[in-house]
């Protein structure tokens, strides 16, 4: 029988090595792997490059790797929130790269690289300073940007439940990005809030296991 | 000259909210506009990060912190109410599914081009969020804003001096002094905060305002 379930975090994470690109699900306080970022921290591996919608807030989460000198580089459509202050301040000391991309953008060109797509057109930033060097297109009239897909070594993700198969459910606002980073990954980790033995039902499943390569369980919910 | 306060622009602006409009509110003032909304109107409010009908804010105690807005307060779900992932969130917006979405901004040229994501203080790290997804699919926007800066200075311009979020995007704009509409010809008064003249008003902003 498949069985992707691993026994902690830590193993979990064990494969993530130097200088990975990962991409890290959640949108503010929601649907972030609060529990497989502690690990990642711990596992020690650094020079990363984060793929996340915003760059942490407070000391937790990506605001820890950011603290621990970890992230090379931030791809995210918005680093600045209230409290960000450790992206703030790698930021202003010029010690880590920014690549801001809109938020549909960030969220189509997973999207792409996970479904097998060499790039798109999209009227999403089509005349501004975040299209600057881009291709772009006029299609009956309208301005179109050209938009590479973005993979990605690692997905770390947040799920309310899962079963041995690697399928995924999730609650509330916390779904965001974490299913379309499943595809995106060449390897999905997903951390799960209830895994059980039996399988998900399959009307129930939003990620199927296919695109999830190892489940671990974690009940704590932030 | 005669101001509007933050909660009677907001109720101005949900007065043109007709009732089955399905809306996306931007973060800041704009959050304030859904409980102005006339009785008797169903509006459904979308969120970008993942939810079709967010209903009102959870009762004390009651919050969890998987049930956000994009404003990232606490909510909870209004009646056919759906989530979705990123894709899906942005595919109701990019691809036109959303009636309006009302945004802040710093500024607003005649032609319709908005500015409201960065400034030109280089060390102040830009964040877009999902502004340029909207101003491109969503075919109402409506800017509510002061008129002016708190210096004084205009906002409603001829042409944006700080970075673009879209070219010709705005539809209508609400300040504390005045509505204005976006034409081909540039912004044509809507109507005046009852006592302002446009002579006034005009005095204020860089560009045109058309009677």
């Amino acid at each position: 029988m498949m069985d992707k379930r691993v026994n902690t975090l830590a193993e979990a994470v064990a494969p993530i090595q130097d200088g990975a690109s990962i991409m890290i699900g959640g949108f503010g306080s929601s649907g972030i792997p609060f529990g497989l970022i502690d690990a990642l921290l711990e596992h020690g591996a650094g020079e990363l490059t984060v793929i996340s919608n915003n760059a942490g807030a407070g000391e937790t989460g990506i605001a820890k790797l950011l603290k621990g000198g970890r992230v090379a580089k931030v791809i995210c459509s918005y680093p600045r929130s209230p409290g960000s202050i450790w992206f703030e301040k790698r930021y202003e000391a010029d010690e880590i790269e920014l690549e801001v991309v809109p938020q549909g953008t960030l969220a189509e060109r997973i999207r792409a690289a996970g479904a097998g797509i060499g790039g798109f057109l999209t009227p999403t930033g089509y005349g501004t300073l975040l299209a600057e060097g881009k291709e772009t297109r006029v299609i009956d009239g309208r301005g179109y940007v050209m938009e590479a897909p973005l993979h990605a070594d690692f997905a770390l993700l947040r799920a309310e439940r899962g079963d041995p198969w690697g399928n995924l459910s999730y609650h509330g606002t916390a779904r965001n990005f974490n299913p379309v980073m499943a595809t995106g990954a060449r390897h999905s980790i997903a951390e799960v809030r209830h895994v059980s033995s039996d399988p998900l039902a399959p009307e129930s499943v939003v990620t199927p296991g296919i695109f999830v390569q190892s489940v671990v369980e974690y009940g704590v919910r932030p | 000259m005669n101001r509007l306060s933050d909660s009677a622009l907001a109720a101005r602006v949900a007065f043109d909210i007709p009732d089955g409009a399905y809306v996306n509110l931007g973060i800041g003032k704009p959050t304030h506009v859904s409980a102005y909304v006339p009785e008797g109107r169903e509006v459904i409010y979308h969120s970008e990060n993942g939810i079709l009908g967010v209903g009102p804010t959870p009762p004390e105690g009651e919050e969890d912190v998987e049930m956000i807005d994009a404003s990232k307060r606490y909510i909870t779900t209004a009646p056919g109410a759906s989530f979705f992932e990123h894709s899906d969130s942005f595919a109701m917006m990019r691809g036109g599914h959303l009636d309006i979405a009302v945004l802040g901004a710093y500024q607003v040229a005649e032609n319709g081009d908005l500015a409201n994501w960065a400034t030109l203080d280089q060390k102040f790290p830009p964040a877009v969020g999902g502004a340029m997804d909207l101003v491109v699919g969503v075919p109402k926007i409506f800017v509510m804003m002061q008129h002016t800066n708190r210096d004084g200075s205009p906002k409603l311009l001829r042409k944006c001096t700080y970075p673009l979020t879209g070219l010709g995007v705005v539809s209508r704009v609400y300040t504390d002094l005045a509505v204005l509409d976006v034409t081909s010809e540039g912004f044509r008064l809507v109507e005046l905060t009852k006592g302002n003249s446009l002579t006034d008003v005009q005095a204020v902003t860089e560009a045109t305002i058309h009677a």
